[in-house]
């Protein structure tokens, strides 16, 4: 058998690609995003990037209801946006199968929040696996499209941060040989969700939880391991490892499908034990379930609900062992992530600052424009939020500052939802200005193609939004396109459109300088002429990673190793003394 | 069942920890051991601090080190190795690469780089070893290679065969750099 060290996300796209899923829809979003950037490895599956989470499932639900099997990949938070459709397709069930997976994010390492997809699941009614591996993930995923099938539902599978992001070995299998061609069927009593037909699949739903729960119990992904029959653990996902290394003796029940939980093995599990504990990260999903029955069981009194598990958090929660941490001691700096030298996002975020702006901000690279000393954000709340926060925040306010609100958003999060919250801004006659920072790319989460970049997935030219037209075509009045790396030139429209009473839209419009196909033109490092240099430090207001201050020399020095050039710090100084070197 | 051995990584975003970690746990798989590596991507790679685990042996469970049981810090910056130096184990051992990235308070001027790092993490770790990375990198004729070198000079102090670190580069390391990059392994192996 063919091995391969593979993470969790290689593995899920792996899996799907053994399963035989014919199409493939995702948004992008840590820690999902490698997926679909795998699954592109794969020629026979169509897989494509929608503009947001709530258009890839129902892009995934479509290839489903027309017969073939379909995966749709989200982080988190992209199910909230989902959520719509997912909760009718949990009545509609499925024809070919459908597999959700949902990356979760616990301990937030690249995200707004930490909420427990587990819940959804429940919520839902619709069946969630979660694996504990790479092997599980693509053992899983393809037991979860059989299953989904056999009892018509769709799938959620869960996985985590340091499941997604951790590699492990693999056995690969093979794809099967013939997938038969989908067809039209029409079947309108089970898809279309009038209330006459949705109350009789209501009732389908709940018989399908309750035969998927009888099923679970006498299948291998529900395991028990057998230790020194002392303690009992109840535990699922990456915890399961955890506990194999703080508990190497315990009995393990280590639960594959943790929506509908496998209450009678679980019954069975208890009764063993006198000490029985639940881990699990996040909130108290099986152990809230398990007391229920009546069990009684020790779990989030002794580990937090916050944040994630580890082997030594679980010494710590449950024997009250003290465990190293890494040092966190003021003498040794912070290192926070920052924009890259030369993001074009810089010099507005520094005049956002200087121009005293309440900025609502949004998600993505520019949400960095938060941190000293750009310091120029203000509100940041989940993708699309900023244009409807600077309606109604603009709304409350006196007049004199209601002009000193702007909304920040980006163009893959703009066309993600943020074009909604213009609508609306325009629609009822709001005052507030909108930034558009254009960078053509989905950049945070490792420069991923939208509708604005102009190439698909698979680097294939396409069709590109015209973010101008888009905002005219909306009722906005004044729309203006401008290089941000010309400082006077962004300083002077966002002072002009934040003075004006009316909605405005600026468009700073640069590529990301990591993409490399439109950075061209490659440009020359500059250096700082120390006889021109007054150390001022007006400089070091944009905050780039290329520039340091020499507290010996008192002057300002740059790194030409990772100098772009983008000639922004140019601009900040009043005597000259950034010049450009004369070979790269 | 032998025990598991712990490589903790530590540096920087964009110095190419997470290639070198590739590289090592390729290695691993390669001797026949079961291998697992973590590490965060998304924000931390814009410029932050970053960790790479990479864990091997006959079966390993957890993706993390577990708090305190790493064998090896493998630094790429001073004083990210202190930042991690606690999760050592007592009679762990240390490579560093003998270089300083200012972090954001530091390039402002807000706050200095911590004096004496290599004197404070010697005083608890005598063995360990500093590598000029940047110096032999030039020397091999690319400044990228420097992840290269330190994954050489870490060589040393690991039990695999060197056939099986080229025959991974080999593997990993895209043609067009091949070469400079086997040269940057070698000169990484030199250092005692």
């Amino acid at each position: 058998m063919k091995k391969a060290l593979l993470s969790g996300n290689e593995a899920l796209a792996r899996g799907a690609y053994e399963a035989g899923v014919l199409v493939a829809s995702a948004y992008p979003g840590t820690p999902s995003t490698e997926i679909l950037e795998n699954v592109i490895r794969y020629k026979e599956i169509d897989a494509s990037w929608a503009p947001n989470e709530k258009v890839a499932l129902e892009v995934g639900i479509g290839a489903c209801f027309g017969g073939a099997r379909a995966l749709v990949t989200m982080k988190h938070v992209g199910v909230n946006v989902a959520a719509d459709p997912l909760f009718t397709l949990s009545y509609t069930g499925v024809r070919g199968g459908l597999v959700l997976v949902v990356a979760d994010d616990p301990e937030l390492h690249s995200s707004q929040n930490e909420q427990d997809s587990r819940n959804y699941a429940k919520f839902a009614k619709v069946p969630m696996f979660e694996p504990a591996d790479s092997q599980e993930a693509l053992d899983f995923i393809k037991i979860a499209y059989a299953a989904g099938e056999q009892f018509d539902t769709p799938i959620l599978l869960r996985s985590t941060t340091r499941i997604s992001h951790s590699k492990s070995i693999v056995n690969l299998g093979e794809r099967p040989a013939e997938i038969p061609q989908p067809t039209l069927e029409r079947n309108p009593e089970k898809l279309v969700m009038l209330p006459g037909n949705a109350r009789r699949r209501h009732v389908a739903v709940e018989e399908r939880l309750l035969k998927m729960e009888d099923w679970s119990c006498r299948q291998s992904f529900n395991r028990i391991e057998k230790g020194a029959g002392k303690v009992g653990v109840i535990t699922a996902g990456v915890s399961y490892q955890y506990v194999k290394e703080v508990l190497p003796d315990a009995d393990v029940l280590k639960i594959g499908l943790v929506h509908p939980l496998p209450k009678r093995l679980i019954r069975e599990f208890a009764a063993e034990y006198s000490t029985l504990y639940v881990v699990e990260e996040l909130d108290p999903f099986i152990e809230e379930q398990v007391r229920a029955m009546g069990i009684s069981v020790i779990g989030k009194e002794k580990l937090s609900i916050c944040g994630e598990l580890t082997p030594g958090r679980i010494q710590k929660g449950l024997f009250g062992r003290d465990m190293p941490t890494e040092n966190s001691s003021p003498e040794l700096p912070q290192r926070p992530p920052n924009m890259c030298p030369g993001c074009p996002h810089r010099g507005v975020f520094m005049e956002l600052n200087r121009s005293k702006a309440f900025v609502t901000g949004d998600i993505g690279c520019y949400t960095l424009g938060f941190m000293p000393p750009l310091s120029a954000m203000d509100t940041c709340v989940c993708m699309g939020a900023s244009i409807g926060n600077a309606t109604g925040i603009s709304k409350v306010l006196s007049e004199e500052e209601r002009r000193k609100v702007v909304a920040v958003i980006g163009d893959s999060t703009f066309l993600h939802t943020g074009i909604n919250g213009l609508m609306d801004m325009v629609y009822n006659k709001s005052t507030a200005t909108v930034i558009i920072l254009d960078n053509r790319i989905t950049a945070m989460t490792g420069r991923q193609e939208n509708p604005t970049s102009g190439y698909l997935l698979n680097k294939q030219e396409t069709y590109r939004v015209d973010m101008e037209q888009l905002c005219r075509a909306v009722g906005a009045q004044h729309v203006k396109v401008i290089d941000p790396y010309n400082i006077a030139l962004t300083r002077k429209t966002i002072r002009e459109e934040m003075a004006r009473p009316e909605v405005s839209v600026i468009i700073t419009s640069r590529p990301c300088m990591l993409v490399p196909r439109d950075n061209l033109d490659k440009r020359l490092p500059l250096y700082v002429d120390h006889d021109q240099c007054t150390g001022c430090k007006a400089c070091l207001r944009l905050g780039c990673p290329a520039i340091s201050w020499d507290e010996e020399k008192k002057k300002s020095n740059i790194d030409r190793i990772i100098c772009v050039g983008c000639k922004v710090c140019q601009q900040t100084c009043g005597f000259g003394a950034f010049q450009e070197c004369e070979k790269p | 069942m032998k025990p598991v051995k712990n490589i903790l990584l530590a540096g920087v975003g964009g110095q190419g920890i997470l290639l070198a970690s590739e590289v090592l746990s390729e290695v691993m798989m390669m001797a026949g051991h079961d291998v697992k590596k973590n590490e965060i991507h998304g924000m931390s790679q814009r410029g932050g601090s970053v960790v790479s685990h990479v864990r091997y042996g006959e079966k390993v469970y957890s993706p993390i080190i577990p708090e305190g049981e790493a064998d090896i810090l493998f630094s790429f910056e001073l004083l990210e190795t202190s930042r991690y130096l606690p999760l050592l184990r007592e009679n762990g051992q240390v490579v560093i690469n003998n270089l300083k990235i200012a972090p954001p308070a530091v390039a402002l001027g807000k706050q200095p780089y911590p004096e004496h790092l290599i004197e404070e993490i010697r005083k608890q770790f005598p063995a360990t070893m500093v590598v000029n990375g940047l110096d032999l990198a030039l020397e091999a004729g690319n400044v990228k290679t420097v992840n290269t070198v330190l994954l050489g000079a870490l060589s040393n102090i690991l039990e695999f065969e060197h056939s099986i670190w080229l025959k991974a580069l080999n593997r990993m390391v895209p043609a067009r750099l091949l070469e400079v990059n086997l040269k940057a392994f070698e000169l990484g192996c030199n250092v005692k």
